[in-house]
């Protein structure tokens, strides 16, 4: 068996599973936020059940239009911290925030081999703990909290191995933008995707997330890694419960392998309106852009914000640019205020937010105009998904974000950064 | 047996152009329903007609896993969706609300928009009524049968738990 099928064999207590088998899963973690746990509460009471089934293993997180954008939005968040009071589930109000896929693992409520489903497509970011983590809707999350049980197609996995070493301004971002390009927007459909190779065991924790992360964008119900000492070394002081690491066998089955070489792999540009629509920096010709954003649940970690600090460094931003930088939680927030990298935003002329999903989803904090372009860190760049349906979303990595910031149009960071 | 008219779209039909995130303030599927589509083809509300049936190419509602878009689909009248094949969130957000979906590779090649189609769940079988042409789609696992059957998700776990 494959990682992800070890997992979820262990976790419904058979011996084996098999891609396409249909079973029942007990899950580790569920999660809901301010716009999808509305719909989930409501088919929670439909069910006549009273009680969550276990508060523990539930978490709500206000992020998508927190602080709240508008009346109905503050309805929304009303609802669902009425639910989590009453329930007594795990709930972070405003203040002690984050953006849900930065704010769970760093709070250590997901961990290696964990099954976790979230009302969220982009819980698959706990794959870089090695956990199975997936999204799904709210009526399987209003399902899942009465009963702890989810039912689940085992998927078939893709195993992706990225050989050499990543050259400089070179990020995982660059790495799953690249496979989505290669294997399409469905690439990966129903399937698990699996990254192993040099390129991945030298990789950052932040770095796997961000991979992780855009595994839906391929269509894909997993994106799962190994856990590594930098694993262990990232949930040793936030882990508060028993975990399992799991192996795969030696004779695990994969419908298909993938090999890259990132030796010279340059920064990748998703350019609108899909993220397998990817040309190389060196490629993208000149592109005049309005806002840069850099943050999201894919790209607003802390060493995201590293990233842009030392491109943004004693430069100034575009006068014809509004570039904006969301923390992706209050401790990526701290940190980064500690390390001085918020000073360095605003000295350059940036303006930083508190943690928020906001502009990613079009919601608030920097929505486009018609005709407007944006650089940004984030994870889609559909028609409209940041404001208007004329506007243009550009999907990168923070140091070229960063650097498109400072020149006004999408650039590479060496052409601006001397002697680095 | 659902017939209906079909209106059909393209690859890749993403969850921000069904129902775009500016309009998730709100959880009533009637509102939803006003902007269906909206960020793709914003005349589909003024054209849609109670029992009508949307065709699509490969991968419908990829991206986001707002129940809202199948909602609002299914709020803004339409029976029934039929594509090469569906993402997989979508697919179960569907199945869970009792909204039918069906993939069928030779239906969307063989149906264009504005043609009559008539479709039996149970049997998975498609017909162009306007070319006399049928179709078999795939067919699913029994359970998600009874799921749609049932209405939905919450509808077939009460009927569960109440056992």
């Amino acid at each position: 068996m494959t990682l992800v099928e070890k997992i979820l064999a262990t976790h419904s207590n058979m011996k084996k599973v098999k891609p396409g088998q249909f079973i029942s899963v007990p899950v580790d973690m569920l999660l809901a936020n301010d716009i999808t746990a509305p719909i989930a509460i409501k088919e929670f009471s439909r069910l006549g059940v009273e009680k969550v089934f276990n508060p523990e293993k539930i978490v709500i997180i206000p992020d998508h239009f927190t602080p709240n954008k508008d009346i109905a939005s503050a309805e929304q968040a009303k609802t669902v911290r009425q639910f989590a009071r009453l329930q007594g589930v795990n709930y972070f109000e405003v203040g002690e925030m984050g953006i849900e896929h930065v704010l769970l693992p760093e709070k250590g409520l997901v961990l290696p081999g964990d099954v976790v489903i979230g009302a969220d497509s982009h819980t698959c970011t706990y794959g870089a703990l090695g956990a199975f983590a997936t999204g799904m809707g709210s009526t399987d999350i209003a399902v899942a909290m009465a009963t702890g049980n989810i039912w689940m197609k085992v998927p078939s996995t893709i195993k992706f191995i990225y050989h050499g070493i990543l050259p400089q301004w070179v990020t995982g971002k660059d790495l799953i933008l690249y496979t989505i390009s290669d294997i399409g927007v469905d690439g990966a459909l129903y399937s698990a995707m699996e990254f192993v190779g040099p390129a991945i065991d030298s990789l950052s924790m932040d770095g796997r997330f961000t991979m992780a992360n855009m595994a839906i964008e391929a269509g894909a119900k997993v994106g799962i890694f190994f856990a590594d000492g930098n694993t262990i070394d990232y949930i040793k002081s936030r882990a508060m419960r028993p975990y399992t690491i799991y192996q795969p066998d030696k004779d695990a089955e994969y419908i298909r392998t993938v090999e890259y070489d990132v030796s010279t792999l340059e920064p990748q540009v998703a350019f609108p309106h899909s993220p397998e629509n990817t040309r190389p920096i060196s490629k993208v010709g000149d592109i005049k852009i309005d806002q840069v954003l850099i943050g999201s649940c894919t790209n607003g970690r802390l060493e995201d914000l590293q990233i842009a600090a030392r491109v943004l460094k004693g430069k100034k931003v575009h006068k014809d640019v509004r570039c904006i930088i969301i923390p992706g939680s209050q401790k990526v927030y701290m940190d980064a205020l500690k390390e001085g990298l918020i000073e360095v935003f605003i000295e350059a002329g940036s303006v930083v937010s508190t943690p928020t999903c906001g502009p990613c989803l079009g919601g608030h904090m920097g929505i486009l105009a018609s005709g407007e372009k944006c650089i940004s860190t984030t994870n889609r760049n559909f028609i409209g998904r940041m404001g208007s349906a004329e506007s243009e979303v550009y999907l990168s990595n923070p140091a070229i974000s960063a650097a498109s910031a400072v020149a006004g149009n999408i650039i590479s960071p060496k052409e601006i950064i001397n002697n680095r | 047996m659902i017939k209906g008219k079909v209106h059909k779209y393209g690859d890749n039909v993403d969850t921000d152009a069904i129902i775009p995130a500016r309009y998730l303030n709100v959880s009533e599927v009637a509102e939803l329903a006003l902007h269906c589509m909206e960020g793709l083809d914003s005349n589909f509300v003024k054209k849609v007609n109670p029992g009508d049936i949307m065709l699509a190419e490969k991968n419908f509602g990829c991206g986001s896993s707002r129940e809202h878009a199948p909602l609002a689909i299914k709020a803004s009248g339409i029976s029934c969706i039929i594509a090469k094949s569906f993402a997989r969130i979508f697919f179960r957000n569907a199945i869970n609300i009792g909204l039918p979906i069906l993939e069928c590779t030779e239906a969307v090649d063989n149906v264009r928009s504005g043609q009559t189609i008539a479709v039996e769940l149970s049997s998975g079988k498609i017909m162009n009524m306007d070319s006399g042409k049928e179709f078999t789609a795939q067919a699913y696992p029994q359970f998600m049968y009874e799921i749609i059957a049932e209405g939905g998700l919450i509808e077939y776990t009460k009927k569960r738990l109440e056992r």
